[in-house]
């Protein structure tokens, strides 16, 4: 089985805080990883090979520091990965990035089973592994929370639903991205570490895949960013005092204020 | 402070430190209170390699030494002593294997367990046979091209869940400490069963188990070394390990130590964190010191012991002893400082100071440590003369 | 493509340094200078006092369809004939949308034997119901429905679709999206119209919410987003209120690429605490078990999970699996709500990283105030129904 397992480099936002002061990002020192989503993507591809056999590899797009977490899936026993690095990938929107990633996923001879983490969390978009599914016209199922049976031909998984889960049949070559249940990441292996240190890591830009520079980045996205602002957070501590009945109004539309709890608009 | 370890034994100190802390601090009370043995945990630690460091190369190993073991057994026991002793005991059953095992015998089993596939374990104690390892009573008879064991050997660390074990019985009984020789005995072998798992003061994660051998039934092509050599085998074996225990104990007491530390720096009495009271300091001064000079000793030795040196029987012991009296000192010192919390299973230093007993005694008490240390002592001096 | 710095305008003050969310500016001889980490994004565009950059502008081929397509569509999930809740608030938001652009506003829906539906989705105000009734569509697949619903958009052309950003909404639409060409944003808190340019304004957060991030999509069309369910208003429910249904037809022979072997409904209480963005929790100050029926509501609510102190738990109110604290778990959520909470030290612990942090109690010296983003001296079981209520009243 050939496997291919999308990974994103992504800042640490879990350990991004506000400035209470200033109410700007405080990020000094955050590290970049991987996306925390794409573990569990890593994970499910490398218990597949271990019931199906087969090979790993490991698809990510970004600057060329993010090489990085193709090493990283190198130590926890990914067989190879390809980078696709170009400044023209830049400022990508999901559309964009897709048309980077199915040429990726071609560039490495094609996948019998492409695996997502359900989302990455600096976007949280969610998007790009269906986009992917539809650019390469294959069958997804998103949000797997579980493998029932595993063979050549198909797929069965649990496919996690707002009401419960789905039990679904994925022909193969398919597309899943998975959620958290899907089985907790392994550690890094010894082995895989010292592979992982002598590794280099393949480099692909636009025109290596015959893309042009219009397809992909900022120029190949349909959406754009207008505006990108704080969410009003106040940084006091508050005593609200009056009627019980004031004071719980006053702390919802403080917190609708500081956009923690999101209504209409 | 820097030990100057190569990039590789960084890389399985810092491995081993992050499956501690992300998966094994999580979990280590529930397992203690449960007795719960680490199935998943030993998963984890076969999927990082981790029972591969002692095995060569060439068995699917890493090809590492002692002080490779050193390292990977402190950073496990700082978490929990449990687990600690579950892996370091696998090691303990497959020493017997890479010094006296032929190619065979090799081939079989340490690529077994240094993929995890299996664990391993080691039996040389028996109910009337502690500290006096030479009055085992567990017999092995040819017969044949096979051998029939017939006895018990009890607390077996990794009994019941180990596949490879490393026995000791007697051979020849009119032939004393030279009448002993070791086997492999295979889970599942005719004749080969267990006893009830114990329950314990601490190392509860460790299953320790009696072997039951009833007309046991095994190849002849199972003997480690020769007839005759059961002791030396165990001897060397134990030379080996020892310093293993002693990383056992350097870790688990630098756990405590952390603990204690983190919590004199928040606690407050009397207005102000009692990290700044002298007594306290100095105890935790103390309890640093401790360490620090545990944990060089057994670096120390672990790397005259990869040197290829012949004598280690001295050092080892002492790498086992010092640290072992040391870490129920810095555990017991531990739960004092936190007080009444530290009493409390709420916190983690309690299951530590229990923890840490078993150190001074298994592997050999602390006082069979010392006789070791004294007939050495009494042999180097009498050469001097 | 490029990112353009002023030198002359530059005075190397640094908030773009501060601003960027990838580390990628950086000063150099006094002047920012953005490095390989840039994507782009645009961040320091806005937050630069001196206006000294901009992002160039991207030529994009023009296209055709922001002149021909028209209609607001809204898309109608449905699961075994129910449709949850953020249909009824997509319909509202998407009549307001509508209105703006002057134009209609219409449901699609999907589905076998959900006809019975249409009705309904014109009572919340859809002015027309796009219904594609067909046994190939009667158990979810992303392929097929998108099939459909990639036909239709391009024979109807609607300019805005809306669909909910629930666990189908988010795998289907954005393969519907790249199967018609357009954009997508994921996930919106808010929508409003720019009339004169005729486009929608999307407005979501970003980098786990620590950003708000407003997203167009200029050219292509139709202008999608998923939007967050319990985000919008719902309309007026008229019972009776007319419209047209217009049956799409599903290409001959539609049958499903995956194959639906069970559905199975689990209504088993999620309390995955470390993962939740919203933690209601409740302590020993509720008094009794039944307390948790309004830590539970507040919860549902606030699309939050329920936390528990010892106390609580100790007292048998709840289950363990709910316990915050030393022996617990330790939570950082967006929101940590607190009531009847005294803030015993392990239970601060456990959670005092949250980012907001909101505290009801009768003692005004309990210690979880010192860690309260807002605190509220008083009864719980005045101020919940109180904050219960000004919710529903500012969701409509």
């Amino acid at each position: 089985m050939k496997i291919i397992v999308c990974v994103k480099q992504v800042p640490d936002t879990a350990n991004v805080k506000l400035d209470p002061e200033t109410h700007t990002l405080k990020r000094e020192g955050v590290a970049s990883i991987i996306n925390p989503f794409d573990l569990f993507a890593l994970e499910a591809g490398l218990r597949l090979r271990e019931q199906a056999g087969g090979e790993l590899q490991v698809l990510s797009m970004g600057p060329p520091q993010a090489a990085e977490v193709i090493k990283q899936a190198i130590e926890f026993g990914a067989d190879g990965g390809l980078l696709l690095a170009d400044r023209a990938f830049a400022g990508a929107d999901t559309w964009a990035t897709t048309a980077a990633l199915a040429a990726g996923v071609k560039a490495l001879g094609g996948a019998d089973v492409v695996i997502c983490g359900k989302q990455a969390v600096d976007g949280d978009t969610a998007q790009v592994g269906p986009g992917l599914a539809m650019r390469l016209g294959i069958p997804q199922v998103a949000f797997v929370k579980g493998f029932r049976e595993v063979d050549g031909q198909s797929l069965v998984v649990e496919r996690q639903m707002d009401d419960g889960f789905d039990v679904v049949k994925l022909p193969l070559p398919g597309l899943i991205t998975v959620v958290r249940e899907v089985g907790e990441p392994r550690p890094p292996s010894l082995k895989g570490k010292m592979r992982a240190k002598k590794y280099q890591v393949p480099v692909k830009g636009a025109a290596d895949m015959g893309l042009d520079a219009a397809q992909v980045g900022l120029a190949g996205s349909y959406t754009q960013v207008v505006e990108v602002f704080a969410p009003q957070a106040s940084g006091e501590r508050e005593m609200l005092g009056g009627a019980p009945a004031e004071a719980g109004a006053a702390v919802i539309d403080r917190l609708v204020q500081a956009k923690v709890i999101m209504v209409g608009s | 402070m820097d030990y100057f370890l190569s990039e590789e034994q960084e890389m399985i100190r810092d491995l081993c430190r992050q499956i501690a802390e992300e998966r094994i601090k999580p979990v280590r009370a529930e397992l203690d209170e449960k007795e719960e043995f680490p199935t998943e945990l030993m998963k984890a630690l076969a999927q990082a390699d981790l029972f591969g460091i002692i095995i060569p190369e060439e068995y699917g190993g890493l090809g590492g030494g002692c002080l490779e073991n050193v390292i990977a057994v402190e950073e496990l026991s700082r978490a929990c002593l449990g687990v600690s002793t579950t892996y370091a005991a696998s090691f303990l059953g497959a020493y017997p294997v890479i010094l006296f095992g032929n190619e065979e015998q090799k081939q079989k089993y340490l690529t077994q367990i240094a993929s995890g596939e299996q664990l391993a374990a080691f039996a040389l104690t028996e109910s009337a046979s502690g500290s006096d390892a030479g009055s085992i009573q567990t017999r092995a008879e040819k017969k044949g091209d096979e051998y029939i064991i017939n006895g018990s050997k009890q607390w077996i660390t990794n009994g019941g869940e180990a596949g490879i074990y490393s026995v000791v019985a007697i051979t020849d009984p009119n032939k004393g400490a030279r009448g002993a020789t070791a086997f492999i005995v295979e889970d599942g072998d005719p004749g080969f069963g267990y006893g009830k798992k114990e329950t314990k003061l601490g190392i509860r994660a460790s299953a320790t188990r009696e072997l039951i051998f009833n007309d046991c039934r095994i190849p002849a092509d199972r003997v480690l070394g020769r007839e005759g050599m059961g002791f030396v085998v165990a001897m060397r074996t134990f030379d080996q390990s020892r310093p293993g225990v002693g990383a056992q104990a350097v870790g688990v007491a630098q756990g405590a130590l952390d603990e204690a530390a983190a919590f004199a720096r928040v606690r407050k009495q009397f207005d102000k964190p009692i990290i700044t009271f002298q007594a306290v300091a100095h105890m935790l001064a103390n309890m640093a010191i401790q360490v620090e000079a545990a944990r060089a000793l057994v670096y120390a030795v672990a790397r005259f012991i990869d040197s290829g040196a012949k004598d280690t029987s001295k050092v080892s012991a002492m790498a086992k002893v010092f640290p072992t009296d040391m870490a129920m000192q810095v555990t017991t010192d531990a739960v004092q400082i936190l007080g009444g919390h530290g009493y409390m299973r709420e916190y983690p230093v309690e299951k530590m100071m229990r923890d840490a007993k078993i150190l001074q005694i298994y592997e050999g008490t602390n006082q069979i440590q010392r006789n070791v240390i004294g007939q050495e002592l009494n042999k180097e001096y009498g050469r001097k003369k | 493509m490029a990112l353009i710095i002023d030198k002359e305008l530059c005075t190397g003050c640094g908030s773009c340094v501060d601003e960027c969310p990838f580390e990628a500016m950086e000063l150099k001889d006094g002047l920012a200078r953005p490095n390989d980490q840039c994507t782009l994004c645009g961040a320091c565009v806005d937050a630069c006092p001196e206006k000294a950059i901009t992002l160039e502008e991207v030529q994009r081929a023009s296209d055709e369809r922001a002149a021909s397509h028209r209609g607001v569509w809204v898309f109608a999930e449905q699961r075994g004939g129910r449709m949850p809740e953020v249909v009824g608030e997509l319909l509202g938001q998407g009549r307001r949308l509508a209105d703006d652009l002057g134009a209609s506003l219409s449901a699609v829906l999907l589905g076998h034997q959900v006809e019975g539906l249409a009705a309904e989705l014109m009572a919340l105000g859809a002015d027309a119901v796009y219904l594609a009734d067909h046994p190939g569509l009667a158990l979810f697949d992303d392929d097929a429905y998108c099939r459909v619903l990639a036909a239709a958009i391009q024979q109807y052309k609607p300019e805005v679709f809306l669909a909910g950003a629930t666990s189908l909404g988010r795998s289907l639409i954005p393969r519907v999206a790249t199967a018609v060409s357009t954009g997508l944003t994921a996930d919106c808190t808010g929508l409003a119209i720019d009339l004169e340019r005729r486009l929608l304004l999307q407005t979501r957060p970003a980098f786990g919410g620590n950003i708000m991030a407003t997203i167009i999509c200029p050219q292509a069309r139709p202008q999608m987003a998923t939007v967050r369910p319990r985000v919008m208003k719902k309309g007026p429910h008229e019972p009776g209120r007319q419209g047209e249904l217009i049956r799409l037809e599903p290409p001959a022979g539609l049958t499903p690429a995956t194959q639906v072997l069970e559905v199975v409904e689990s209504l088993e209480e999620k309390i995955n605490l470390t993962g939740a963005d919203v933690i209601v929790c409740g302590g020993r100050g509720l008094g009794k078990p039944e307390g948790f029926d309004l830590v539970r509501q507040l919860a549902e609510a606030l699309g939050g999970v329920v936390g528990a102190t010892r106390g609580a738990v100790d007292s048998g109110w709840i289950g363990h699996a709910h316990q915050v604290g030393q022996t617990g778990r330790t939570v950082a959520p967006k929101l940590y709500v607190a009531l009847g909470v005294s803030g015993a030290v392990q239970h601060l612990v456990g959670m005092q990283s949250s980012d907001h942090i909101v505290a009801v109690n009768t003692d005004p010296n309990a210690p979880i105030f010192k860690v309260a983003t807002y605190g509220i001296v008083g009864d719980l079981y005045e101020v919940v129904p109180a904050m219960l209520g000004r919710l529903k009243e500012l969701r409509g």
